[in-house]
């Protein structure tokens, strides 16, 4: 147990710090200018310097990434639910759910910041459009996948579709849901950043892609690096949290779980 | 007279919609305190069999009566089935107590008195200290325990098994096949028992109804009369030896007959 909470945590810290050292090194080597590639020491200046501006943006890109990811996940398992009561229904909508996927946010998008007059609103419903499809075909698969036995025994029993669904399909797909719960929340993050860019809102609600461009016509590249690194930190922790849930909620009997807590 | 059998099956086939003939016409009854061992090759329709007995699936012609009524009236009280699968087919997210107690869950039975049955059912099949485990923290042999704990938590007056030991290894079989034997005794259970094994028939039936595959058919109904209990003296007896020899020769005359011609 020690040994591989170590090798997990403790060998990519080691990447990482090998890595800035080496970045660091060769920057002071060639002694490239700040205003091509800033040296990690310089980025750290200016995350610090930047603290106030950056944190708060930070802050509207999470809530926007957060609240995309909150609504993907209700709408998308309801969407899974109403799939699965019918052939119909799944067979009618389902390619619509792929067109949703398979069109770049960025040509949907300017039309979404249009239509939708508040653009907080358009922003996360840009986000929510690019994290729910994982939800819904995950989901989907999952409440598709009960075990053929058990689904007998529930018949042998009398069970109402009710009771089936309750305590058969909806256990039997959590893994499934956990599953695409995981890749939503890094689409909801670039999905919240993507539509940013579009919008280009600015002022008070202005996200961290603001930040990026703003940067990037003011040549500040300390601070786009610095804005970089937070996106990431971001979509790391994103990722983290929602390992935790799923942790926390299958833990105790999920083969996926279990190995990795052996 | 004759009391009214617990399954009544006339003329009952099975053709699958792909139009393979499953099951030619079969006459069965299983009488109040049978124990009948379906014994046949695979692809014989023991299986098809069993469904038609169990009510999952509906036979394509001739009929089938359960206490001399439809299927419907089986419901009432004193009329439950118990099944046991192939696998144990347990719910991996339930401890193994509410795994038990599902058929008695679904039938929206009283809290405490259920309680009572579970650990009735657990401490009849011997796995009363395991009653908050997950099911994969259980052998092969104790997981199949615990579904046959909770085929019998509602005391069933027909309990239909499906090859239920036949991933098991030859030591857990025979004493699985032993605690059967003790339970169909102590419980008065009616018993319909699907196997490949012409030894675990023998050991465990009142009557053999010997099955041939293409199509599936019963070619007869063998009459074990052996005193009960039945223990490893019986096992290695002549009389069981002949027993397996006679079966043994009619499933080999229908394969030959089979053979010759296809």
């Amino acid at each position: 147990m020690a040994r591989s909470t170590l090798l997990r945590f403790a060998a990519p810290a080691i990447v990482a710090l090998a890595a800035i050292a080496l970045w660091q090194f060769l920057t002071d080597l060639y002694d490239v200018p700040s205003y091509l590639v800033p040296s990690p020491a310089v980025v750290l200046g200016a995350l610090i310097a930047d603290r106030e501006l950056l944190l708060r943006s930070l802050a509207v890109t999470l809530g926007i990434a957060l609240t995309a990811l909150l609504v993907a996940t209700v709408l998308g398992a309801l969407t899974a639910l109403v799939f699965v009561q019918s052939r119909w229904i799944e067979m009618s909508l389902f390619p619509y759910a792929v067109m949703l996927q398979v069109t770049p946010i960025v040509a949907i998008a300017p039309l979404i910041i249009i239509w939708v007059r508040n653009t907080w609103s358009a922003l996360v419903l840009c986000a929510v459009v690019v994290a729910i499809f994982p939800i819904i075909s995950n989901t989907t698969l999952g409440l598709r996948s009960a075990d053929p036995g058990l689904v007998n025994l529930f018949r042998l029993c009398r069970a109402s579709r009710w009771q089936t669904l309750a305590r058969l399909r909806i256990p039997g797909a959590l893994p499934y849901f956990f599953g695409g719960l995981r890749i939503a929340s890094g689409l909801a993050l670039i999905g919240a950043v993507v539509a940013e860019f579009v919008a280009g809102t600015g002022g008070s609600g202005a996200g961290l892609a603001y930040q990026i461009l703003l940067a990037g016509f003011q040549l500040n590249i300390p601070r786009l690096f610095a804005a970089l690194v937070l996106i990431t930190a971001a979509g790391v922790a994103l990722f983290a949290l929602t390992l935790a849930v799923s942790r926390v909620a299958l833990g105790r009997w999920h083969e996926s779980e279990l190995r990795s807590a052996d | 007279m004759k009391a009214v059998p617990v399954v009544a099956i006339r003329g009952a086939t099975k053709r699958f919609p792909n139009g393979t003939q499953a099951l030619a016409p079969v006459d069965l009854d299983v009488h109040d305190g049978e124990f009948v061992s379906l014994l046949g090759p695979s692809g014989c329709g023991k299986t098809t069999l069993l469904n038609l007995i169990a009510g999952l699936a509906a036979p394509s012609s001739g009929s089938i009566e359960w206490w001399g009524g439809p299927f419907a009236a089986t419901g009432g009280p004193g009329r439950k089935l118990g099944f046991v699968f192939q696998s144990p087919t347990l719910m991996p997210w339930a401890r193994v107590a509410a795994n038990v107690r599902l058929p008695l869950d679904l039938a929206h039975a009283d809290r405490a008195a259920a309680e009572r049955s579970v650990a009735h059912a657990l401490a009849l099949v011997g796995l009363s200290e395991f009653a908050r485990n997950f099911p994969r923290e259980l052998s092969g042999g104790m997981q199949m325990r615990v579904s046959i704990a909770r085929a019998l938590v509602n005391a069933p007056d027909l309990l239909l098994l499906d090859e239920p030991f036949g991933a098991l290894d030859e030591f857990t079989r025979e004493r699985l096949d032993d605690e059967l034997l003790r339970l169909w005794a102590q419980q008065r259970l009616t018993v319909v028992f699907v196997t490949h094994s012409i030894a675990e028939a023998v050991f465990l039936s009142t009557r053999v109804a010997v099955m041939a595959a293409r199509p599936g058919r019963v070619l007869d109904a063998v009459a074990i009369d052996e005193p009960f209990p039945r223990d490893g003296a019986f096992r290695v007896s002549t009389k069981f030896a002949s027993y397996a020899q006679r079966l043994s020769r009619l499933v080999a005359e229908a394969g030959n007959e089979a053979t010759a011609a296809g």
